[in-house]
């Protein structure tokens, strides 16, 4: 998208000062834990955390300012902090406590407008990171089984989180055109999930019982927190050798899992539903505001949605430590027993297996593991 | 039911006199007594085919014994062992602990439920003979294109099974499929478990990239939604994106010739009001379809053949060939003109629709 910036004046005044990151959204689980890793980093001097409301967990070292990114006094808190790097976590699905969908719509789009706006006036910003989403590609029937980076969706999002990352997307671009000596890395997470993510995926996972799109088994992927706060880090300090931090990035775990081998492994039943049936269901919770099932997040549990992430481990170089499976059990770990747990069902397997009639006394079941 | 026409081609020989036609008929008789070994005999020597490389390609495939049905020591601990693995499947099913691919393809349970579910159709209802298998490569990527027909997608179905119970590498064919299979519910779950993808140029280069055998059939809809009076003359292959693809790739094309499957639904009306009420690109009305209902969707058992035809090597091009429209043209053509004489040739040497 851009090359790494080389701006002479930005240069000395790193030198001068060490290396100052900027964090928006800190507010959030994920915020925090990426600044409290990026403090630990050598090369950093000084971490300025900055969000419209303090946040409830404690942020290491860093600096809190809090500034809401919607109004221009961001474009002060960048000149006076002489930040080099800003990284963008404010673009997000839900609303932190009880806000709603406009003021979410308004952090992600109008947020990111103002950061982008005073990041182009300030002299010393040389690196920027956004967090974006594969929500990006959206989710059809006629899409192709694998995104890569390149490719543009078939269907562009219509609205929601998807429609505001395509637009915030849009602008980081435009920023990338006028400010080219700028490093711009924007990652797209695949469904962060982890024991403290707090996304739409994460409280549909939640449920007792998962309603599901009768005729229909999207293929999901997964990102752990980890590797989020890992994949952060390496896009906001100068690239390793060999690699390059700048551009447009898939960040997913290998591998695909089913919607409905999640369900069995979270051992949670599933309800299949006519896609009526759950386009009204899901309007219907809502608007009585017990969970955010939006149009888009009943696309993705219709269609699925699977990223190709060559161009994550050839030219960024990362590797996640988790794959999508992996990331999935710690999450089912860190969530209660579902009514199902898959331990007793392969426990009656086996009993069934122990029946004379059935294995004939030979315990040969173990081999499935 | 006639005969479809057939346009003689090259050598007569292969074309049925009426000197050799009851010869032929008692070969047919015959061969209920004697066996598959016999009909296979008879089938080379009644037709001798004019080129060195018809004939390699005519090398039928005896059936094989399915691997889990193999040695048995005692009746008694094959059904045991039979018992645990079925148990030991369940028990990965339930637990969800299986793996799928990028693509959705379920490999296990495409081997061992779905499969089974489709080779009774194979081995009984059609009765496909499979030949010229080894022109799939035993590794690496390959492309083979077949014509298509028959109303319902069956012929895809069965040229899979055909590659996954007679190929002696075992390889799994990975079909293209049109963007209405994954639209409509339960049928694109299947698909995808089955590891069929949609036809666009990424997922196939993707597919060919990691080296898995593709079928493509680029009539598309044209094809299959021929009325009854155009069956195995193929359709324009539309507009050759296989060919670049290919040869992106570099892995040869395989052509594949399908015969039966145009007999098994004759469309002889298409119900296009209603197709566009219902959002499909034809509503088929065949002799027994709806006016029988349900049971008028049962397909006519047909004796089907599926030929692989000698592979049509890409490698040789120079990598900015894929971007000549002119070569892809003159191969889609070859390839396109080596399927439609395979069906020649095929419709020549079949004694009779149903047998």
């Amino acid at each position: 998208m851009t090359r790494p910036g080389q701006g002479a004046r930005s240069e000395r005044k790193a030198l001068i000062l060490g290396k100052v990151v900027l964090v928006t959204g800190v507010a959030r689980q994920l915020g925090g834990r990426f600044v409290r890793r990026i403090q630990r980093d050598p090369q950093v001097d000084r971490v300025v955390a900055v969000d419209a409301v303090p946040p409830e967990h404690h942020l290491g070292g860093a600096d809190f300012i809090q500034a809401d990114i919607r109004q221009p006094a961001i474009a002060r808190v960048l000149a006076e902090t002489n930040a080099d790097t800003v990284v963008h976590l404010d673009v997000t699905a839900t609303a932190l406590g009880s806000g709603s969908r406009t003021t979410v719509k308004e952090t992600n789009v109008i947020g990111t407008m103002q950061l982008l706006g005073a990041c182009q006036k300030s002299p010393t910003v040389k690196r920027l990171v956004v967090k974006s989403s594969t929500n990006v590609y959206g989710s059809a029937p006629r899409d192709p089984a694998v995104f890569t980076e390149t490719m543009p969706p078939k269907s562009l999002p219509s609205g929601g989180f998807a429609k505001d990352t395509v637009e915030v997307e849009g602008y980081v671009r435009g920023f990338a055109r006028r400010r080219p000596d700028v490093a711009v890395c924007v990652l797209r997470f695949a469904n962060i999930l982890g024991p403290t993510a707090d996304t739409p995926l994460v409280s549909y996972f939640a449920l007792p019982v998962l309603p599901t799109v009768l005729g229909y088994d999207p293929r999901l992927q997964f990102v752990h927190e980890d590797d989020v706060v890992e994949v952060l880090r390496i896009a906001s300090h100068e690239p390793a050798r060999g690699t390059l931090n700048s551009g447009t990035f898939n960040i997913a775990g290998d591998g695909v899992l089913l919607l409905s081998q999640c369900s069995r492994r979270l051992g949670r039943p599933t309800v299949p539903l006519l896609l009526p049936a759950v386009t009204w269901a899901g309007s219907l919770v809502r608007t009585l505001g017990m969970t955010d099932f939006s149009p888009e997040q009943i696309r993705l549990l219709t269609h699925g949605r699977v990223v190709s992430t060559d161009q994550m481990r050839e030219t960024l170089g990362f590797t996640p430590k988790y794959t999508t499976a992996e990331t999935f059990a710690d999450f089912a770990r860190s969530q209660g027993p579902g009514l199902l747990p898959p331990e007793a069902l392969a426990g009656a397997v086996d009993r069934i297996a122990a029946l004379p009639l059935g294995g004939g006394g030979h315990p040969q079941t173990p081999s499935a593991n | 039911m006639a005969d479809a026409k057939v346009i003689p081609f090259d050598d007569d020989r292969s074309r049925g006199s009426a000197v050799q036609r009851p010869s032929r008929r008692r070969g047919a008789g015959s061969r209920r007594k004697s066996g598959e070994p016999a009909r296979v005999r008879e089938v080379q020597q009644v037709q001798p085919l004019p080129t060195s490389a018809a004939g390699q390609d005519d090398v039928p495939v005896t059936h094989e014994e399915q691997p889990f049905q193999g040695p048995q020591d005692g009746a008694g601990s094959g059904l045991e062992r039979r018992v645990a693995s079925g148990l030991a499947f369940l028990r990965r099913r339930l637990t969800g602990d299986y793996e799928i691919d990028d693509f959705g393809y379920d490999e296990e349970l495409t081997d061992q439920v779905l499969m089974s579910l489709l080779r009774p159709l194979y081995d009984k209802y059609f009765r496909v003979d499979v030949k010229g298998i080894e022109n799939i490569p035993a590794q690496g990527g390959a492309l083979i294109v077949a014509n298509h027909s028959g109303t319902l997608p069956l012929d895809g179905l069965m040229m899979q099974v055909a590659v996954h119970d007679h190929h002696p590498a075992g390889r799994h064919l990975r079909l293209l499929a049109a963007d209405l299979v994954f639209v409509l519910p339960v049928v694109n779950e299947l698909a995808r478990k089955l590891g069929h993808t949609l036809a666009c140029t990424e997922d196939a280069e993707r597919l060919l990239a990691q080296g898995e055998v593709v079928g493509v059939m680029p009539e598309g809809f044209k094809g299959i939604g021929k009325p009854f009076s155009e069956r195995y003359k193929l359709q324009r292959f539309g507009r050759g994106g296989f060919v670049s693809t290919a040869l992106r790739q570099g892995t040869p094309i395989i052509p594949c010739s399908i015969v039966g499957a145009e007999e098994i639904y004759p469309m002889i009306g298409n119900a296009k009001t209603l197709a566009r009420l219902l959002g499909f690109p034809y509503f088929p009305l065949t002799p027994t379809f709806p006016w029988l209902g349900p049971l008028g969707a049962v397909p006519l058992p047909t004796k089907w053949t599926i030929q692989f035809g000698e592979p049509i090597a890409t490698d040789g091009y120079p990598p900015e060939a894929a971007e000549d429209p002119m070569l892809m043209f003159n191969l889609t053509d070859q390839v396109r003109e080596q399927i439609q004489h395979t069906l020649y040739k095929l419709l020549v040497q079949r004694r009779s629709v149903f047998f």
